[in-house]
């Protein structure tokens, strides 16, 4: 491990201009001439549109233009679309609505935009949308997707009947049912996987800029992958064409899956660029990022596991109805299917699998992938059920985990996924012993004799990560390849920029690609840049979500690595007089192996490029691309246990120890890594605890601010325990697994389990609130 | 409309804004000072604190003709030219961000926190006043870590200055 190589806590190269204010994120843009945007939105959750007046606000002062859906149709932009195809166990393809940047004759979940106004000022701007009238007839609304499935609910799409947009299933269904059927034991669960908002800590903001003189057109966006963004926008939505348009994602405050996918916002900003011909900037205020996020989870489950009279799973049935709000976002169809029932495994051998999942259209804003996208979904059915299956058994919960663990590798699972390598028990033991497991029951009686419940509860999750291999999504229905790109470019100088289609957004991305060229070239990581979030930059990439940036990114940029190292052997090979295949580097220098004859990095560089002296007929430069498309997902994999107090007068839990255990292969930086597990166990125990996005029947968001939606502070949360083993991935050069969901994905079940430990009700939703564990505690004392 | 004057990171700046400008818009607006970040609208998320007057104030829960006639301090002006200050130094060796978009204002919080605990600070008193300031990336881990850390380093300074 060098100081700076693979292995090493870098301290962050990005941190300077953070800590300093020098960051640049979309609302600090500024272009010449650019105005204000403010949208129009329904105040209705499903209401039809009869008129729209805009007279009265285009005479306001400051304002440029008020432009409405049906303008934006008579130019042709085209509907928002779903990327990934899911057909119905029938066959028929899932039915997908209509959905307009903005509304034309109907609205379906409050917030929708309706109308844009361009002004001088942002105040102005909003000053005139409220001048904006228009005439709503409203129409029943349903919320909850049980009862949009039900019959007699209002219907939101003609063209999904009974809000049905896929009935989809996965493993077999007659061998569950059997080993059901011929059980010892069958723990049976109902649970609900609470909504949440993504709540990055920026907002979402849009800056579309039409240069009528180079007839160009320029989006500085949000976005985890402004690449999708700009193939998206001109192929679908016919904005611009792709060869003049260039997406930029500057610097990006957060994004845990939300900023994934294309808005309406950013399409119609670009439009508006065109129509007012003045730049147009949108940004979000903090209510219009709950109205409009997509939001994450809310899925209905029951769940049967089976086992034999030796405790081993012999079957899972899992049954799950998924809200997919107003309409279907980018990447919604594949959340609750190829990214969760793939999961329903476990760690677990389980010989028969089988999962039906029902999505529905309701009167709430889009739901798609938020952190984990499914993985954390499915892990809560698994590890809550496994956790209820020993309590019934009488047995350890972990033992009862242990028994059942996958122990032989490569591993087939009944639902697709192939796990490739993994020693689940190692982080088992590592977590009981970080936990001091064994003394949980002495401090139990010890909280006790202080008046307060202490519960324990475990986690065992895996994950598939760096998604994965372009013909196999292809073949599940996504619509794009899921390859990375990478381009090195050594300057005559020997300093060193590297592109990547990578897309960063906290993780670090300019530190650890940087460390990796370090540990291979020995070039100081302050000489390397690493480039990213500009599609003028980049010729092209798939940008960053579901761990995918060291998975795969990184790995693109090895194959970049290995053709610069050819190359730039053979041109000291030819320098220093030597056989190529004896050259080797080192430090910052290349060198003949077992003699002194070297050659200074830089050199070499500066030969590449002064071309004086090369070797014959080879091309002068030395600046390689790769493309890289993984063999198979990668199967990050951990253990959680989560140790609670409740204080039965207020049911108020406080979290009192929390240990990870976390398997993720090979590390490039551990601080980093434990930075990624901090947070994700944040958003964890934020889901567990604090976190629900409510609408009230009629369809209002009642929680669309931070005084009404209870984000973690860091007075709710621990400390935390992490710690990583590295049983490295055969799947890619790096051996890398991925660390940014596993905190997301481990922690809502441990916690749950530890606080239903601590109660004595099993029977207990999140977010476990005081008023919520109380009344359980109360319910449990009356049995 | 209203005219005012303020000492902003040692600079007398004047400006002519509208009555409702807050503060946090003009010294991102007029100024050019977009190391202050708005994140909530509702004075929840504290990712615009700066100093007023030598205290953490949220800079979107004040009009800028409230804060005419103050001295103020952001983010740009924190550092003593290119020495970070101590707390700035501490996040980045504690990992206190990832992101980047709460951190501006965590830092002011921290460093008027700090000043405010001559005494030193404890793992829970620096979580019970970070109440006012949301991140979400880094689950206060590092964030904290990086706080106690600052105040240690400031404290022997102090300790050495005396």
């Amino acid at each position: 491990m060098g100081i700076e190589g693979i292995g090493a806590r870098v301290a962050r190269k990005e941190d300077k201009r953070f800590i300093t204010g020098a960051g640049r994120y979309v609302d600090d843009m500024v272009v010449p001439g650019m105005k204000h945007a403010a949208f129009v939105r329904s105040p209705h959750a499903h209401a039809e549109i009869e008129s729209i007046d805009v007279a009265a606000a285009k005479k306001m002062p400051g304002v440029i233009g008020v432009l409405t859906g049906k303008e934006i149709k008579a130019d042709g932009i085209g509907n928002l679309i779903c990327g990934w195809m899911i057909h119905s166990k029938d066959g028929t393809p899932m039915k997908m609505g209509a959905w307009s940047p903005m509304a034309t004759d109907r609205v379906r979940f409050v917030g929708e935009a309706v109308a844009i106004v361009v002004a001088e000022t942002k105040g102005q701007a909003r000053d005139a949308a409220e001048a904006v009238v228009v005439n709503y007839k409203e129409l029943p609304a349903v919320i909850d997707a049980v009862a949009a499935l039900e019959e007699g609910a209002p219907q939101l799409h003609p063209e999904a009947e009974g809000n049905l947009i896929y009935d989809w299933e996965i493993g077999d269904a007659a061998a569950a049912d059997k080993a059901i059927a011929s059980a010892a034991h069958v723990t049976k669960l109902k649970l609900v996987n609470n909504r949440l908002v993504p709540n990055a800590m920026e907002p979402r903001a849009a800056l579309g800029h039409y240069d009528k003189a180079e007839d160009h057109y320029t989006c500085w966006t949000t976005s985890q992958n402004p690449h999708v963004a700009r193939v998206v926008m001109s192929a679908f939505y016919n904005v611009a064409p792709e060869n003049k348009l260039r997406v930029i994602a500057p610097d990006v405050g957060g994004g845990f899956g939300s900023k994934i996918f294309i808005y309406p916002e950013e399409i119609v900003c670009l439009w508006a660029s065109k129509k007012t011909g003045v730049p147009v900037k949108w940004v979000a205020d903090r209510t219009e990022s709950f109205l409009t996020d997509a939001h994450g989870r809310d899925h209905v489950t029951e769940v049967q596991m089976a086992f034999d009279a030796d405790n081993r799973m012999t079957g899972l049935k899992v049954d799950t109805i998924a809200n997919l709000g107003g309409y279907m976002s980018l990447f919604s169809s594949s959340v609750p299917t190829y990214l969760y029932a793939t999961l329903l495994s476990g760690q677990y051998a389980i010989p028969a699998i089988h999962c039906n999942v029902r999505t529905a259209y309701t009167n709430t804003a889009p739901v798609d992938a938020y952190r984990g996208a499914g993985r954390p979904e499915a892990t809560y059915v698994m590890e809550r059920v496994v956790e209820t299956a020993a309590r019934e058994l009488g047995v350890s919960p972990a033992e009862l985990r242990r028994k059942n663990f996958i122990t032989e590798f490569p591993y087939q699972t009944p639902v697709i996924m192939a796990y490739d390598a993994g020693d689940y028990a190692a982080s088992l033991d590592a977590a009981m012993k970080a936990a001091d497991y064994a003394g949980f029951e002495a401090r139990r009686a010890e909280a006790k004799s202080r008046g307060k419940l202490r519960g324990i509860g475990m986690s065992c999750y895996i994950e598939a990560c760096g998604i994965a291999p372009s013909q196999a999504v292809g073949s599940l229905g996504a619509g794009v390849g899921l390859w990375e790109s990478a381009e090195v470019r050594v300057n005559m100088a020997g300093t060193i920029e590297v592109l990547t289609g990578s897309h960063s957004h906290g993780q670090g991305h300019e530190t650890t690609f940087a460390q990796l060229v370090n540990q291979r070239f020995g070039v100081p990581i302050e000489q390397v840049s690493i480039v990213h979030g500009d599609t003028d930059k980049v010729q092209m990439g798939m940008g960053t979500y579901g761990s995918r940036s060291g998975a795969v990114g990184m790995s693109a940029i090895v194959k970049a690595l290995d053709k610069v190292e050819a190359k730039a052997k053979k041109i000291a090979a030819h320098l220093l007089e030597a056989d190529e295949a004896d050259i080797v580097i080192e430090n910052g220098e290349l060198k003949v192996a077992g003699t002194d004859k070297t050659l200074p990095w830089f050199q070499m560089a500066l030969a590449a490029y002064a071309a004086h002296n090369l070797p014959a007929g080879m091309e002068p430069g030395l600046k390689e691309g790769a493309f890289y498309d993984p063999s198979n997902f990668t199967f990050p994999a951990g253990c959680y246990i989560c140790e609670v107090e409740v204080d039965p007068d207020t049911g108020t839990t406080e979290i009192v120890q929390f240990v990870a255990a976390d398997d993720f292969g090979n590390i490039i930086n551990p601080m980093i890594v434990e930075g990624q597990v901090h947070g994700g166990i944040a958003q964890g125990v934020g889901q567990a605890l604090l976190e629900g996005c409510r609408y009230d029947q009629s369809g209002q968001l009642i929680t669309a601010s931070y005084m009404d939606y209870t984000m973690p502070r860091a007075g709710d949360l621990p400390s935390f325990t992490v710690s990583t083993s590295n049983t490295p991935c055969p799947g890619n050069p790096l051996g890398i697994k991925g660390c940014g969901e596993a905190g997301a994905i481990g922690s809502p079940p441990a916690v749950i389990n530890a606080v239903t430990d601590a109660i004595g009700n099993n029977d207990l939703t999140m977010p476990a609130t005081p008023l919520t564990v109380w009344a359980a505690l109360k319910a449990a004392t009356r049995h | 409309m209203s005219e005012i004057e303020m000492v902003v990171n040692g600079r007398t700046v004047t400006g002519n804004v509208e009555d409702r400008t807050l503060l946090v818009h003009f010294l991102r607006e007029n100024l050019g000072l977009t190391g202050t970040h708005v994140g909530c609208d509702t004075s929840q998320c504290g990712a615009c604190v700066v100093h007023l007057d030598g205290k953490a104030v949220k800079s979107c829960s004040m009009l800028a003709a409230q804060a005419s006639g103050s001295t103020v301090v952001t983010i740009e002006g924190l550092a003593d030219g290119a020495d970070l200050h101590p707390v700035q130094a501490a996040f980045r060796e504690h990992h206190g961000l990832q992101c980047g978009f709460c951190t501006p204002g965590m830092i002011m919080a921290a460093t008027d926190m700090i000043a405010r605990h001559p005494e030193g600070l404890d793992e829970k008193t620096v979580r019970s006043e970070l109440e006012g300031n949301i991140c979400r990336c880094t689950g206060y881990h590092n964030i904290v870590k990086a706080i106690l850390a600052a105040s240690e380093t400031m404290s022997k300074g102090a300790a050495r200055a005396a």
